[in-house]
């Protein structure tokens, strides 16, 4: 079998939307296009059924309640919403927010807008494998913490956090602090179980579920009820906590992803998993100098994140340039940094540097896998034999023992 | 973000790759940057009896702008005297690999390699004349 090219291998920033979502959206674009908020007609009727069939589906991936689904733009939205509606909400209570320093831009962006406001936020440092345990977070919390938000799965390097005994911790030092986890990277892969988990919200996204984008959904427990302040107001949708039209093909999009996501999991977990296992194989075996940032153990069964030493990221990604996956370089990000989740692991910047992030998705073939195996080994062999440091290395001398220059 | 053709060219065949014997004492060696900036590059050159440098030699741990400004540099060195090597500017890198502004430190890189590569070279020539001397 022949491999079309470009690869995508890049399912942590979004996946393909699956042919049977986008069947089920296209009639409410055209002949169902009604406003789920009318309800004195039939166009209405119809978009509102559609909603709530589509909140039922999602729920039940996450073993919620329909009542519970909140819609928004997108998984950013439901962090700003969780977090600072949160925050604003029992701002009597305290003023201590806990979350990670691996957390996605989302959630430490929001935390960081709050510390300017007043609140106080605690930044954990997870372990080199990039986890965190309960006593971590239970250690870090006052009489004034309102708020911990932990994301389950890592969108860089693919870790699970044991949020379910973190959940139970927290819960039993202080039922009233609530506890928010973006499970964006999670839905669909891993079993998620809010009950189990003791979660009070859960930011979801379609668009990393095979959905379409721009449609995403906070989970927000009614019992005990859970309250927050909303960001947005307007026409009182979405129980006052998000206002404006509800986006009903994107939302039945949504739904059907959801139903997917829940039917075809443990199938599809495994399948991935191989995959994944395979990549790992095939390039550990041909290439050494390879390092895996994060738990291998507590991982997404499709993620995979490596650091290829004495490479630099950008120039292998460009090398890569039909495999579509990203890296830690600073080069790559706007900000000419490394990535700050490997930073927060400990790993070194020389390391960062030469990272490359692997997402594994539904659509992924094993012929995509053996194709990207070879064409990283060969990237990575090729590189090698232009970089000093490689050299160096093969050299023996001791690159911690130099004395670089334009060390910034 | 898009590469200009410049560097794809100069990435994909990169001229003078490779090393030379750093202890000759025609040979310069430059070392300029830090791994943890994620750039480090190596040039060197061969100097002969005229005062010329006859070849030129490079390895790049970076991105493909710093590997194609060290595949330039090396190209451009090649027949020039030392002064002539001394006077590249790294806008002049710029302008030949048409780099956008946040590449633009691959530039500096490449002619702050340039630079230590020849001083490397004088070093070695003037610790040789003292040993002539000496002796």
């Amino acid at each position: 079998m022949t491999v079309n090219i470009p690869v995508f291998m890049d399912n942590h920033s979004t996946t393909q939307a699956d042919p049977r979502v986008v069947d089920a959206m296209i009639p409410y674009f055209t002949e169902k296009f009604g406003n789920a908020a009318s309800r004195n007609h039939a166009f209405g009727w119809e978009a509102e059924a559609a909603v709530d069939h589509a909140r039922e589906q999602i729920a039940d991936v996450i073993g919620g309640s329909g009542r519970e689904i909140v819609f928004t733009s997108g998984a950013t939205e439901s962090d700003n919403l969780a977090i600072r509606g949160a925050a604003e909400f029992y701002k009597q209570r305290g003023n201590h927010i806990i979350t990670v320093q691996t957390e996605h831009k989302a959630v430490l962006d929001t935390c960081k807008k709050l510390e300017r406001e007043g609140y106080d936020v605690t930044y954990l440092n997870p372990a080199k494998d990039g986890l965190v345990t309960p006593e971590d977070v239970v250690g870090a919390m006052t009489d004034q913490t309102i708020l911990v938000t932990i994301m389950l799965a890592n969108n860089e390097i693919g870790v699970v956090q044991p949020i379910e005994a973190i959940g139970h911790a927290i819960k039993k030092r202080n039922p009233k602090v609530i506890f928010h986890s973006d499970i964006v990277q999670a839905v669909g892969k891993i079993p998620v179980d809010v009950e189990k988990m003791r979660l009070d919200m859960a930011s979801l996204s379609a668009h990393k579920m095979y959905g379409p984008k721009g449609i995403g959904a906070l989970w927000v427990r009614r019992r005990p009820r859970v309250r927050i302040a909303p960001m947005i107001h307007g026409g009182g949708h979405e129980r006052g906590m998000r206002s404006g039209t509800l986006n009903v093909p994107l939302i039945v999009g949504f739904g059907v992803a959801a139903m997917l996501a829940k039917t075809d999991m443990k199938e599809e977990a495994e399948r991935m998993k191989a995959l994944r296992d395979r990549l790992y194989d095939k390039i550990t075996s041909e290439l050494d100098e390879v390092y895996v940032n994060g738990s291998m153990e507590h991982r997404l069964p499709g993620s995979l994140n490596i650091s290829f030493a004495f490479v630099e990221g950008e120039s292998l990604l460009m090398a890569m340039k039909d495999i579509a996956v990203s890296s830690g370089s600073a080069c790559t990000s706007a900000s000419l940094e490394p990535s700050y989740v490997l930073r927060a692991l400990g790993i070194g910047e020389e390391l960062a540097h030469t990272s490359i992030r692997y997402g594994i998705g539904r659509f992924n073939t094993v012929e995509e896998i053996d194709y990207t195996a070879d064409v990283t080994v060969r990237s990575v062999r090729w590189l090698r034999e232009l970089s000093p440091l490689w050299e160096m290395h093969k050299e023996g001398v001791d690159l911690t023992k130099i004395e670089w220059t334009n060390t910034h | 973000m898009a590469y200009s053709k410049e560097v794809i060219q100069h990435y994909e065949n990169p001229l003078n790759v490779g090393s030379m014997n750093k202890e000759d004492p025609k040979v310069g060696t430059g070392l300029v940057g830090a791994p943890q900036c994620g750039d480090v590059m190596k040039l060197q050159i061969k100097i002969n009896d005229d005062g010329i440098i006859e070849d030129a030699k490079f390895k790049t741990f970076g991105c493909g702008s710093a590997i194609a400004s060290s595949s330039l540099a090396t190209e451009w060195v090649k027949g020039r005297s030392i002064d002539e090597a001394m006077a590249i500017t790294n806008t002049e890198i710029v302008e030949g690999l048409s780099l956008p502004p946040v590449k633009i430190h691959c530039s500096v890189l490449a002619e702050d390699a340039i630079k230590a590569a020849i001083t490397d070279y004088k070093e070695k020539q003037s610790k040789q004349q003292d040993n002539s001397v000496a002796q």
